[in-house]
Parts: structure tokens; sequence; C-alpha cells
């Protein structure tokens, strides 16, 4: 195997294959990336976990065919540190060989033939915006269990009905939905996906902010369900997560006799100062009356803050308290210029929405749904 | 029952100077072991051993037992072994909790400076009982005449001017003595002691001390600290020549009386059906959050132990968002914990819950879950446990026990691990 490459090209797409490598493989193998030099002058690099893949193809000036594994994380460093200039690859013997100007570098190889086979990216079911899929899934991620033992809530779950996809996560304390549109392949397509939160952000990320289309594949009920995700040569497939969702959409409150409207920065200005005083964990609460809300955050002895802001209210006045980091993840993900919050009772789940201006109509594009703090009698 | 070694040498009179030795240590004489020979005279004299008889492990012993090499944590069968004509007693921790708060009570009256470590250890602060009721060796030989007097038990006393030296006389006092090491000289008395008498030097750090030739605290002390800490790291090496000058600068805190509450049992036949596991854990984060409850008391860390039947034994613990006296809770923490533990495939012979980091419930944050607070009442799970506990109350323990269900809970059990109906098989 011998091939030239551009230096750039070469470090985005090992630095890109490489990144979901696992730290702790459960095989040597594993922490390799599959270079394969195809005599059309195609480049592919691949990598695998059993659970995600990854596979990006690049243009090369192919001299010899040929297909090296070789430790993943070492190429994509070495890659990195190159100087500018083109990339000479080759193998010889048991070790490749990585030539740039004056740089020389010898990497072992590892068997090959004990490489896994990637699966196959599925059979594209439509094509979605990149920043929109992006933007999306980081709405939604943060409220998502980081609890690896709680495998169901780690996932984001996607139920997709024809031109509408829904996506919907949970840690059991607060609840996130988003909607967006995309294109089907067939415009009665339905379909439903756990993806785990981790790997879908990773992937809408590096996938999705390139600002072009990204295309995706959802193969389920055939033995093995695989989600895959393709844009500009690259693409990524992972395995769903398998389980029965929790049916949490019934959580969401049918109405909301008060709500109020909030600038949402001036708010996340306001949690954060008050915040300051609270101790980990511990509540912050906001008062609303017509015209304001105060936030306050501190009991008894300890350190007290409070801060007044201008606020629309409607109904009865309110007081709830939350946990100051779920508060400030709802409000910096909505993205909205002001923030509705609708109320049903003081210890009952509160939901946020966005509005563009203070007397408007909220958006039910984004909902986020959070339980207030209650204080034990 | 403490296993640091002690020195012949060490234990003689230091002197009578009481200037600047105000911190006290008092700790019971195999406490469990001496409530059961209260109540039962007759096994006084006799090896008496209190633990669980089939497969439990040995929880105290007798000074008569002791000189048979039997110790505390070791298991019943091996200390039968070395001393079969052993009388055991099955633990009545009811009686030993009761003695306790007694003995407790009466320290209490001297001070209000009291730490209590365990259930029968504690450390006082005495500087300010002096003019009240007389110089340390005053006070301790009172207490012990005391607690000899009300419950038929006796305690040992250390004095010294740190909490370090004073739990180093109380053991160099037992059984049923009394040691003041005067501030003078203290630095003397440490010298006599193996380097293993220190705290914090467990079998590791001694081997590590051996190979720099260090076995005794008067070498320990005569070693330069940058040569300590390359034998056994930065900050034990520092800490470790401090105690070795008799330097430990923590206050006695008070008022830490009960800072974890766990329950434990051992299964009567090593358990390889970890949902048999699993369903023990509910049992136990029932009776921990039922003893949660009855105190006004809640938690914010879950601690998981599991001994495995090589007898290695695991403790993993995590501190959750808020706290809890919720058994649910507790348990859906300890069987989190429980799927993280590695047991190389070997069957479970012993699981614990223990719930620590304790404060009074009145007036704590807590953050309900979207099911809790989305039922019809507010925390509808704890309002159910508290139902529990009114049923116990009237028709006892084994009336009514807890079962699944919930939003969360079914989708749980649709991973086939709740509530699968699994029966082992017959034979």
């Amino acid at each position: 195997m011998k091939f030239r490459v551009e230096r750039d090209v070469l470090a985005d797409a090992v630095t890109w294959t490489a990144r979901t490598l696992p730290t702790r493989p459960p095989a040597p193998v594993l922490a390799g990336v599959r270079i394969e030099a195809d005599p059309s002058g195609v480049i592919g690099l691949s990598s695998f976990d059993y659970e995600v893949s990854a596979r990006s193809e690049i243009p090369a000036e192919v001299a010899e065919p040929g297909t090296v594994l070789v430790s993943g994380r070492l190429l994509a460093e070495i890659a990195r540190a190159l100087p500018h200039k083109p990339v000479d690859v080759t193998l010889e013997g048991t070790k490749v060989v990585v030539t740039c100007g004056a740089s020389r570098f010898t990497l072992l190889t590892m068997p090959v033939e004990d490489y896994p086979t990637l699966p196959q990216m599925p059979e594209l079911s439509g094509t979605v915006s990149g920043d929109a899929l992006t933007h999306a899934v980081a709405q939604v991620s943060v409220a998502a269990s980081r609890d690896e033992t709680l495998p169901l809530l780690t996932g984001v779950r996607m139920e997709i009905e024809g031109e509408r996809i829904t996506l919907l996560s949970t840690d059991r304390y607060r609840l996130a939905l988003r909607e967006l549109t995309w294109t089907p392949t067939t415009p009665d397509f339905s379909a439903v996906a756990l993806v785990k939160a981790r790997t879908l952000t990773d992937v809408a990320k590096s996938l999705g902010s390139g600002g072009g289309l990204v295309n995706i594949g959802l193969s389920t009920g055939n033995g093995l369900d695989l989600i895959g995700f393709e844009a500009g040569g690259r693409h990524t497939t992972s395995q769903l997560v398998d389980g029965d969702y929790p049916a949490v959409r019934r959580l969401f409150p049918d109405a909301t006799p008060i709500h109020a409207v909030v600038p949402t920065q001036a708010l996340i200005d306001a949690a954060r100062r008050v915040a300051l005083v609270a101790e980990r964990n511990t509540p912050i609460r906001l008062a609303f009356t017509d015209g304001q809300v105060v936030l306050d955050a501190g009991q008894g002895d300890d350190a007290q803050a409070s801060e007044a802001l201008e606020a629309v209210l409607v109904g009865e006045d309110i007081t709830v308290a939350f946990n100051p980091q779920f508060l400030l993840d709802g409000l910096t993900a909505l993205g909205t210029d002001f923030t509705r919050l609708s109320f049903t009772h003081p210890n009952k789940p509160v939901e946020f929405t966005g509005q563009e201006s203070l007397d408007g109509e909220d958006s039910s594009e984004y909902r986020y749904l959070l339980v207030p703090i209650r204080f034990a009698g | 029952m403490s296993r640091a070694p002690r020195s012949a040498d060490a234990r003689r009179d230091w002197g009578s100077d009481e200037s600047g030795t105000s911190v006290m240590h008092v700790d019971m004489d195999a406490f469990f072991a001496s409530c059961e020979l209260a109540r039962r005279p007759e096994l006084k004299g006799l090896p008496v051993i209190v633990g669980g008889r089939e497969r439990g492990v040995v929880l105290a012993a007798t000074y008569e037992a002791r000189a048979f090499g039997v110790r505390s944590a070791m298991s019943m069968t091996a200390a039968l072994r070395l001393c079969p004509q052993a009388v055991v007693v099955p633990p009545d921790h009811r009686l030993y909790q009761e003695v306790s708060r007694s003995i407790m009570g009466m320290i209490g009256e001297i001070t209000a400076i009291v730490e209590q470590v365990s259930i029968d250890e504690a450390f006082l602060d005495v500087s300010g009982a002096r003019r009240r009721l007389g110089p340390p060796t005053v006070i301790g030989a009172r207490l012990r005449e005391r607690v000899q007097q009300a419950h038929g038990v006796t305690c040992s006393v250390g004095i010294a001017r740190n909490k370090f030296l004073a739990k180093l006389a109380s053991t160099h006092a037992k059984p049923d003595g009394m040691l003041l090491v005067p501030d003078a000289a203290s630095v003397p008395f440490l010298r006599t002691l193996p380097v293993g008498a220190l705290w914090g030097v467990g079998e590791k750090t001694e081997q590590a001390l051996a190979r720099w030739g260090i076995t005794t605290v008067a070498q320990l002390a005569d070693t330069d600290v940058p040569t300590l800490q390359a034998a056994v790291g930065q900050v034990a090496g520092a800490h470790l020549h401090d105690l070795a000058w008799g330097r430990d600068h923590r206050p006695v805190v008070a008022g830490r009386e009960e800072r974890s509450i766990g329950n434990e049992t051992t299964f009567d036949v090593d358990q390889r059906d970890l949902v048999v596991v699993e369903r023990r854990l509910l049992e136990l984060a029932d009776k921990v959050a039922a003893r949660l409850r009855g105190q006004g008391l809640v938690g914010r860390t879950v601690a998981l132990k599991v001994r495995t039947n090589d007898f290695r034994t695991l403790t993993r613990s995590r501190t959750l968002d808020g706290s809890t006296d919720v058994a649910r809770e507790i348990y859906r923490v300890a069987r989190e914990l429980l799927a993280a533990v590695d047991l190389q495939g070997l069957p479970v012979r012993l699981v614990g819950v223990r719930v620590e980091n304790l404060q009074a419930r009145a007036g704590t944050a807590e953050q309900p879950t979207l099911e809790e607070a989305s039922a019809e009442r507010p925390a509808a799970q704890r309002e159910a446990e508290l139902a529990l506990d009114a049923v116990r109350q009237r028709f006892g323990r084994s009336a009514i026990g807890l079962g699944f269900g919930g939003v969360f809970g079914d989708a749980r059990d649709q991973e086939g691990r709740l509530e699968a109906p699994r029966h082992a098989p017959a034979g």
C-alpha cells in the first residue's frame, strides 16, 4: 500500500474518524483505524466499537492499493502534528511509514484480518438540514440522563411521522421535546428510534455543522436496529438503544391557568448571579407577582442573594423553586429572546417555551418541562 | 474491637501531670459481648462470641475468646475452628443501642463537646469541665465507675493532649483501664510504639516503611520528611511525621452521632441469581428507609456493600442530587451500583445498603421526579411508604412489603430486570 494525500485533508478525516474510538477498547484491534487505499484514488478510513462506526472517504494519489490497521489515536496525533506539505503513506513490511517534508514516522500495524466488518449504512430514509439538526439535538440532549445505569434515559427518542421529527429526552427530573421538519424519501414514512444522546450530539455537531444536508438512514425491525447519518463523504452508524421508552408525552400539562413571560438573557444572568450564594443543588426561588419576578437563594445564616426583574404575569401570583443548573439548562437551550413559563401549581412541573416578543405568542417547537423543588415540612 | 498493635512498654505510668491534657477517649471493652455477659452472668469467664451462628461474622468476642485468636470481622466458621468451645450468642442490636444511648447520656453530662465515633466509642473535650468536675483522671474514673454500676459493662479511658494520643492511650489501657499520657510524655510514649500503631498505617504502608528500614515510631520520627514522602507519598509522609511527633490538630467536634444508617444480610446460600440479590436489596432499602423516616432523617449518599464468596468485599456509593428517605429511591441507586460492580462471576455472600450524609428532613429541599410531581397527590411514593410504616406499626414488620410500578419503573421492567418472573429451577 502506498499513497499521497493532502496534509489538512488527512488530518481532518483521521481526527473525525478516530474521535469515537474507545479509550479502553474491548479488543486491541478496536483501538485501530482501518485505512483502505482504493486504486480509483479514494482512501477510506474506518473505526468501529461494535456500537458506533465511522467512515470517511478522501481523495488521494494511490500508487499501490491495500488495507492496513494502525492505532487511531497515534495516527490522529501524528497527522495533526505534520507540517503543511503532502503526506506519503507507505506500508513497509509490518510497519506503516508516514513521511511529510523532513518528518518521518513509523507506526506498527495491527492484524487487519481480525478487524470486524463494519455495518452497512442503512438505506436512505430522508434528508434534514444540518444546522437544524445540530440545533435541535443540542436543545433536547440537555435533558438526557448521563447515568449509564439507566440506559433508556441516556437516549434521545426520535419519533418520525411523515415530514415531522419529534425528539424527546428526560432524566426523570426534566423533559425536553423538540419538533423539526425533514424530507423523507416516502411521504408516509413512520419510525421510532432511540439513539444514545452522546452519539447523537456528536454526530449532529460533526456532520451538521457544515451547513449542508444530512442524510439519515434507519433500519429497524430486522434483527440489527441501526441508524446511519451521512454528509460530505462521511458516515456514522449507531446501534439503537433497546427497550420501550416511558410514555412521557402525557406529562406535559393539558391546561396551565398561570403563565409568565420574562426576557431570557436577563433571567439567565440574574439566575447565575443569585446562584452564586446557593450551594450546589440548593434551589433558587422565583416569586412572580404582577409586573415582576424576584429571584432569591440562600437560607438562614448562610449568604443570601436576591434580584428583581420585569416580567409579565397572567393569572395568580405564584412562587416556585428550581435546581439552578436545571433552570439554566432550559433557559440556555431555548435560544429565544423571551421565555414563557406556564404553571398549574407550585409543586407541579413547569413548562418553558420560547417567544419572540414580550406580548406575543409562544412557540411549541421546543418545550422544556421541569419539576420544581419542594421543601419538606 | 481494636486490632491496632500495642506495645507492652507503653502500658505503664507516664506521670500524673494533667495540665494540657483535655481530650478523653472512651472506648467500651468488647462492647456487644459485655452487654450479653451483663444480662447472662453465668457466661462470665467463658469465651463468648457475638455473631450469627450460620455463616455469620464475629461482631464481638470476650477477652477469653480473644485469647484463642478470635478477632472481630472474622468469619464465624474460622472463629469456631480456633475456639470450638466458644459460646455463640446472636446479636441483639436493640439492647446494645439502648445501653449505648444511656452511656452516651452519662458522657453528655460531663460536657457538651462529645464526638461519638460509633456505638461504643466517643471523644470528649473536658477542658470546660475541669472546674466543675475536677481533673480528667477524676472525671474518667467516675465515668468508668458509673458505667460499670449502671450496666455491668466496662470501658477504657485514654487521656492526652489530642485525639490521636487519647485514642492510643485508651488502646493501651484496655481492658477495663485508664491511661493518662501527660503532655510532656507524649513523644516518649509514642517512641515506644511500632509504626503500625499510627492512624492510617495499614499493611501496605507498613511494608513501604519497612523497605526503608522504618518499623518503629521512633525511627519514623527521626526520618526527615522528604525521605518519608519518597516512601509513602507526599501527603501521607508529612502526615505520619506529624503523628510521630504527637501533632494532631483535629478538634473534638460535637454532635456527629448518627452519621449513617445501614442494614446488611448474609445469604443462607451463596447467591448466583442477581434477581434474588436485587430483591434482597429492596428489602434492605425498605428497612433503611423506614429507620430514616422513624428518626426524621434524610440522606444524600447511598452506599452498597457486596461480599462475594471469596470474601472479597466491594463498596460503592453515589451522592444524589437531593436527600431522600424513600425506599424506592434508595433501592434504585443501590441496584444501579450493584449493576456496575464487577463480581467476576462469583456468587454473592452478603449485601448491604447504607445511607450516609444524613440531615434532619424538616426544611430540606427535595427534587421530585416528573412522575412524582405529576401524580395526583404529591410525593406519592413517600406517602405510600409512610402508609407502610403505619401498617407495620399495627401488624408487625412482615405484614406488608414493597412492590413495583409507575412510568419509569415500567420502563425498566421492559428490560426484564425488575419484575421478570424468574423462578429458580427445581432441584
